[in-house]
């Protein structure tokens, strides 16, 4: 799942809708440039140090766009043409941001690549200016500062930036398909050494500030205030830039050195990075790393490798060369396409669209301490909210407690939290065996066995004890909320939230509303969700809502793969080659395979033939034989404690020879089994569009590969069928048809898009 | 910690000898103000007095205690017969694993009666202020008439512990019973092992020392360099002034063995502003604002008082100072409010005393560093933060520095984490009889360490001179 999580990193890069210059141009032209009203850059000199502030007006974010830059221009010309001013100060007026990156609508803006690279290269032109200052430039840092932001920042002459956990440091580029392509590529291997500057621009995460300033990206590092005679983040903002006003009048009278002494060790990295042979050896090294892991289906990692190592063997101008073009190439792939896609649609779902409940959730029970359960509480508590915890036994709970504790332990060991916090967040944990305090709880979700009459049961003791307004989630990965809400006396209240496992991992929540839920229930669970750090996707009610029924399928189509022959592992290479980040085999064991078996029996009783291919029989023996997958040691793999290799589970050949089915030569070929697994996820996917079951296709993205993980780089079922093409997708789903029959037949909706080409899910 | 019993010991023998030979005021104004209330008693409510007050002399760690090995408990006659107090209670902040009842040892050691139970308590910097509200609890229940409280720290000789791999080890070397058992236990003993512990003027909860969050205070208020720089100053000359005068007449002398009797406080090093414009930043570095003049240092020193309930003083025909008559703790969130309590507690103990800013004519307020001390007083002279962060409708007020710390304060004087609380609870009643004032108010604030209550704490104490002082004065006039 490693793809799937590393897109989160998506989440703290900002975006900002274009800002429409429609009716803003009435101003005068008649005033001069300098009293001209700048609305996003401008600067106030404190005796000899200019002090440029920015501030988008239009958005919580500074990004660089267009008007941000020509301002920024004209701004620097009359610094640097201020003879009364020796220095100048770089800051941000917003609180918890520096500048969050380029503005990528500005970059889709783009028709072409030519287009693109000149972008590129005029970023390249105004920072190579900044950094042949005459005048020396001190960037203030405080909040985010990533991309675009970085690269301005890398090209001033000083850096201080706030120790507050909101400052970070990043290139996020590469999560959007894309790379640093303003000076980024060139200038950070030789400021933080070449193994960082590829860890940073390859793996794109956020550096919190005392990391940035051990990596030597910043010089100076400023505590965030307290509460004083203005507010914190004001007064903080405020004393960063007293301080840095000061460092730069340290710097124009020689008192404050720009370089660092170099340590031994980067002394000695340097000297050995002299070396051509060292440096082709990590060239290799890194493209042998990115191709494992990307599987060759990600062109920006490499087109970043390809950026650095131009700039480094060849010099200045083929490096800077090079990376505009690589970046005007890669802004125009599919790829790029598709993770732009997958992150605006990250944004648009960490919105809630049901507006603001009626009153915040401040106390929420979970019922089950089991592996669901806990991870829901984990995620809960350590958001500030109270979290009642209850199983039905002892030993249930104290396992259900101590992998909270573990959750949040580990959190420790890396720092992001102090043992204090652990204790002070696990004191609003409640662990307990009956339902006291329960009339206290705003919210109760059920994460108890799968099975109706236990879910009826524990609804009717809930509802008991519960106040009025108390809202009944159930997370539930396939029983219709309706069905649960059947036995509720206030099925208005009743809601379906459908976490993944494991919970403090994967990202998305899928809410499931049905006709009774009422908009004020949904809206609270929303909010709790957004709380919890979840992007969620609100989806109807049904049988398998839509996660669950789009994996169905490709499921089935999974087992008969294993029946015609095809073993796990061939399985796996087959699905993550496709871009899976797990393979369908190794999901299948992590789901567990006596999950899958309940599931595809119960779908396939809701939905009939079309959702057959595989024999059940296949996965209820193994059930039987006590294959449940990783959590009972076999499944399709053998698990071992403390090994990291699995070995196929060999028992497995037993059950297939006796389910063994021929293949047909025909639809067997690697791409033609590919394919199969893919388009049958891709046409129920379209099917719950159809059917109303999704909103927006942007949802069915988002939902597709945060909860499943469909191939990031395809950006989710519906850009597939864009970018493939609905016709092409329908005429390979027709060959198979032939063969197969109903499983593979077309929904309408699929059938419109390949008739009518001008027909796109995503404009 | 023995030197540390044995100056407790002399301490508390003084204190006796001291109430013996009390010495008249002599002062010569009168009250003349008009207060918001004539007086703080109220029926039916006990009126708690201070008697006495007395502290070694406030040095530097590292000076002259570092060398007291060995010291004979002068165990003075006294007037006071030894079962007349009651009950004992100590403060102090790091604490002797030997001595964990550092109260109790002290007590036996000064000849109290082995019949008078102590207590020792801890509560950061304002150690001792607990041990003398706790005193004034036991009173008012009914507990008990004689209190001695008091407080002392020894920063000298702290008791370094050995690292936690080292003493799980030692733990387990207890319990091992074969040779194999121990000798593999030793073997496992690493250079890590040898690491000792040093205990940090940290807060547990956020890893951040004082002197650190007092930089960032100061920032957040806006407090300069140079305001902080002319604070010190100006408690380093105060102090010098009251010292020559003879004003600080709780201190007693003291015989360090093997040296001389120490007789004054030695932190007190009036400078001039050049020289401590020249000092770097000592802990945000570089571009902090405070530094080693403008903070408090390090100190040995001990404290105590003797309260008594006032019927049970006059009854053994003593004159008391004052009487202690209301107090408030308060606690803040300890990583960006840690030293802003002044600020907090002086309305809340204002309100609960039904007094205003104008009715105080003394102020004692501990000043750990120069820069928090400026900062609670913008923090207590600024509408907007009363508005928001105290939830009041105004603000309280800065007190007037013409009453305030007169006599030096924390930064001259010294601070001595568990004794300072003694000090200007004895300061304010010695300052209102001087200078003819009726209430006093005490101040301090202090770090907290127990996890989730936040118990940042602060504490204010509101004082009243003593009839019988005013008597005095009153006669005196005449």
């Amino acid at each position: 799942m490693a793809g799937v999580r590393a897109l989160g990193v998506l989440s703290r890069i900002a975006s900002r809708r274009y800002p429409a210059l429609t009716g803003s141009s009435s101003r005068t032209f008649s005033v001069a440039s300098t009293m001209m009203a700048r609305t996003h850059v401008n600067y106030e000199v404190k005796g000899d140090v200019a002090v440029i502030r920015m501030n988008d007006p239009n958005s919580k974010v500074n990004t660089l766009s267009v008007q941000m830059q020509r301002e920024m221009s004209e701004v620097m010309e009359e610094v640097w043409a201020n003879t009364a001013v020796g220095s100048a100060v770089l800051i941000s007026s917003k609180p918890g941001c520096f500048i969050a990156g380029a503005d990528i609508n500005m970059i889709q803006a783009c028709t072409n690549t030519e287009e693109v690279t000149r972008l590129s290269q005029e970023g390249q032109k105004m920072f190579e200016k900044i950094e042949k200052s005459p005048k020396p430039i001190v960037a203030a840092i405080n909040g985010s500062c990533l991309g675009g932001g970085l690269e301005f920042a890398i090209s001033c002459q000083y850096r201080i930036a706030t120790k507050s956990k909101k400052t970070v440091l990043g290139t996020p580029e590469v999560m959007l398909g894309l790379l640093p392509g303003a000076g980024g590529t060139q200038r950070l291997p030789k400021m933080v050494g070449i193994p960082s500057a590829f860890d940073m621009m390859l793996t794109g995460r956020n550096i919190r500030a005392d990391k940035a300033k051990k990596m030597g990206l910043v010089h100076q590092l400023v505590d965030p205030l307290g509460p004083g005679l203005k507010g914190p983040e004001e007064r903080t903002i405020e004393y960063l830039e007293e301080v840095a006003i000061e460092f730069a009048r340290g710097i124009v009278a020689k008192k404050i050195p720009l370089t660092k002494e170099k340590g031994t060790m980067q002394k000695l990295q340097d000297y050995v990075m002299s070396y051509p042979v060292v440096r082709n050896q990590i060239y290799k090294t890194v493209t042998g790393k990115v191709m494992k892991q990307s599987k060759g289906l990600y062109p920006a990692p490499l087109k970043i490798i390809d950026s650095v190592k131009a700039g480094l063997e060849q010099g200045p101008d083929a490096g800077y060369l090079a990376e505009s073009q690589n970046f005007g190439q890669l802004a125009k792939t599919t790829e790029s396409e598709a993770l732009i896609g997958l992150y605006q649609g990250q944004v648009i779902c960490k919105k809630n669209r049901f507006g603001t409940p009626a009153r915040p959730v401040k106390t929420l029970a979970i019922l089950g301490a089991g592996l669901m359960g806990a991870g829901v509480a984990q995620v809960t508590v350590d958001k500030g909210i109270h979290t009642i915890l209850k199983d039905t036994t002892v030993p249930g709970l104290a396992r259900g407690e101590q992998q909270v504790y573990k959750g949040l332990n580990t959190k420790t060991k890396k720092r992001t939290i102090t043992t204090f916090e652990r204790d002070s967040i696990l004191s609003g944990l409640t662990g307990q065996l009956d339902y006291s305090g329960f009339e206290k709880a705003d919210m109760v979700i059920e994460a108890v066995f799968e099975d109706i009459n236990i879910k009826h049961k524990v609804l009717k003791e809930v509802e008991a004890v519960i106040s009025p307004h108390c809202i009944f989630a159930s997370n539930t990965s396939a029983l219709p909320i309706k069905d649960i809400a059947a036995a509720s006396i206030r099925p208005d209240k009743v809601i379906g939230m459908h976490y993944f496992s494991p919970v403090d991992k994967m990202q998305l929540l899928e809410i499931i509303t049905t006709e009774q839920t009422s908009a004020d229930t949904t809206a609270a669970a929303v909010a709790v969700g957004l709380k919890q750090g979840k992007v969620i996707i609100v989806v109807g009610d049904g049988p398998g809502f839509y996660t669950t029924r789009c994996l169905g399928p490709m499921l089935g189509e999974a087992v008969r793969v294993l029946q015609e022959g095809v073993g796990p592992k061939k399985l796996d290479q087959l699905t993550t080659s496709f871009g899976f980040p797990v393979g369908t085999a190794t999901l299948a064991d992590e789901v567990g395979i006596d999950v899958a078996a309940h599931v595809a029996e119960d779908l396939g009783k809701a939905f009939g033939s079309r959702f057959g291919g595989g024999n059940v029989e296949v996965l209820k023996t193994m059930v039987d034989l006590g294959f449940k997958g990783r959590k009972s040691g076999k499944g399709c793999y053998v698990y071992q404690e403390g090994l990291k290799t699995k070995e196929v589970n060999r028992e497995l050949d037993d059950i297939m020879d006796k389910y063994k089915l021929t293949p047909h030569p025909s639809v067997s070929s690697d791409s033609d089994v590919q394919y199969r697994l893919v388009s049958r996820f891709v046409n129920e996917a379209v099917l719950c569009l159809q059917e109303g079951i999704l909103n927006s296709p942007v949802e069915g993205d988002i939902g597709a590969v945060f909860g499943l993980g469909f191939p990031p780089c395809l950006g989710g079922p519906f850009r597939f069928v864009d970018s493939f093409g609905a016709d092409k997708l329908v005429q390979k789903m027709r060959a198979y048809e032939a063969v197969y029959g109903d499983h593979f037949t077309p929904c309408q909706l699929l059938l419109d898009h390949a008739n009518d080409p001008s027909k796109k899910f995503h404009k | 910690m023995t030197s540390c019993i044995q100056v407790q010991e002399l301490l508390c023998t003084c204190l006796m000898r001291q109430m013996v030979c009390f010495t008249e005021p002599s002062v010569k104004s009168s009250l003349k103000t008009t207060k918001s209330k004539k007086s703080l008693s109220r029926p039916g409510v006990k009126n708690i007095v201070l008697v006495e007050g007395v502290r070694t002399p406030f040095l530097l760690s590292g000076t002259t205690y570092v060398s007291s090995l060995l010291h004979e408990g002068l165990l003075n006659k006294t007037a006071l017969p030894k079962d007349a107090v009651d009950y004992i209670i100590y403060g102090t902040v790091i604490q002797e694993v030997k001595t964990s009842n550092i109260a109790r040892e002290a007590a036996l050691g000064a000849g109290f009666s082995d019949k008078t139970p102590s207590h020792t308590v801890t509560m950061a910097c304002i150690s001792s202020n607990q041990a003398m509200t706790t005193g004034v609890g036991l009173i008012a229940s009914g507990q008990c008439d004689t209190i001695v409280a008091g407080g002392v720290e020894f920063m000298s000789d702290v008791p370094i512990r050995h690292s936690r791999k080292m003493r799980k080890t030692m733990l387990s070397l207890n319990k091992a019973k074969t040779l194999g058992q121990r000798l593999s236990l030793i073997g496992g003993i690493r250079m890590a092992h040898l690491a000792p512990e040093l205990p940090a003027v940290a807060e547990f909860s956020t890893a951040e020392t004082m002197g650190h969050s007092a930089d960032r205070l100061a920032a957040a208020f806006g407090v300069t360099r140079l305001e902080q720089d002319e604070f010190a100053l100006r408690s380093h000359t105060l102090a010098k002034k009251a010292q020559d005068a003879g004003l600080l007449e709780d201190v007693i002398s003291f015989k360090v063995p093997g040296r001389d009797i120490v007789s004054k406080d030695n932190g007190i090093r009036p400078s001039s502003m050049e020289q401590l414009a020249k000092l770097k930043a000592a802990f945000v570095k570089p571009h902090g604002t405070v530094t080693a003049a403008n903070s408090s240092f390090l100190t040995d020193g001990a404290s105590a008082v003797l309260i008594m309930s006032e019927e049970k003083a006059l009854a053994m025909g003593y004159k008391p100072k004052a009487y202690l008559r209301d107090f408030v703790y308060v606690s803040q969130d300890p990583k960006d409010q840690l030293l802003l309590g002044p600020a907090y507690g002086t309305p809340k103990v204002l309100q609960r005393a039904g007094l205003t800013m104008a009715d105080i004519d003394v102020f004692e307020f501990h000043e750990a560093f120069a820069g928090q001390i400026m900062a609670n007083l913008k923090a207590m002279d600024s509408d907007w933060f009363a508005q928001t962060y105290m939830g009041r409708t105004s603000k309280v007020g800065a007190p007037p520095m013409e009453k305030f710390n007169l006599w030096g304060g924390s930064l001259s004087l010294g601070h001595p984490f568990g004794a300072t609380g003694c000090r200007l609870v004895t300061t304010v009643a010695h300052r209102l009889r001087k200078e003819g004032g009726q209430y006093g108010l005490v101040a301090a604030c202090a770090a907290g360490g127990q996890v989730r209550t936040y118990p940042l704490s602060m504490h204010c104490l509101i004082a009243e001179v003593h009839r019988a002082a005013v008597a005095q004065v009153v006669k005196e006039d005449d």
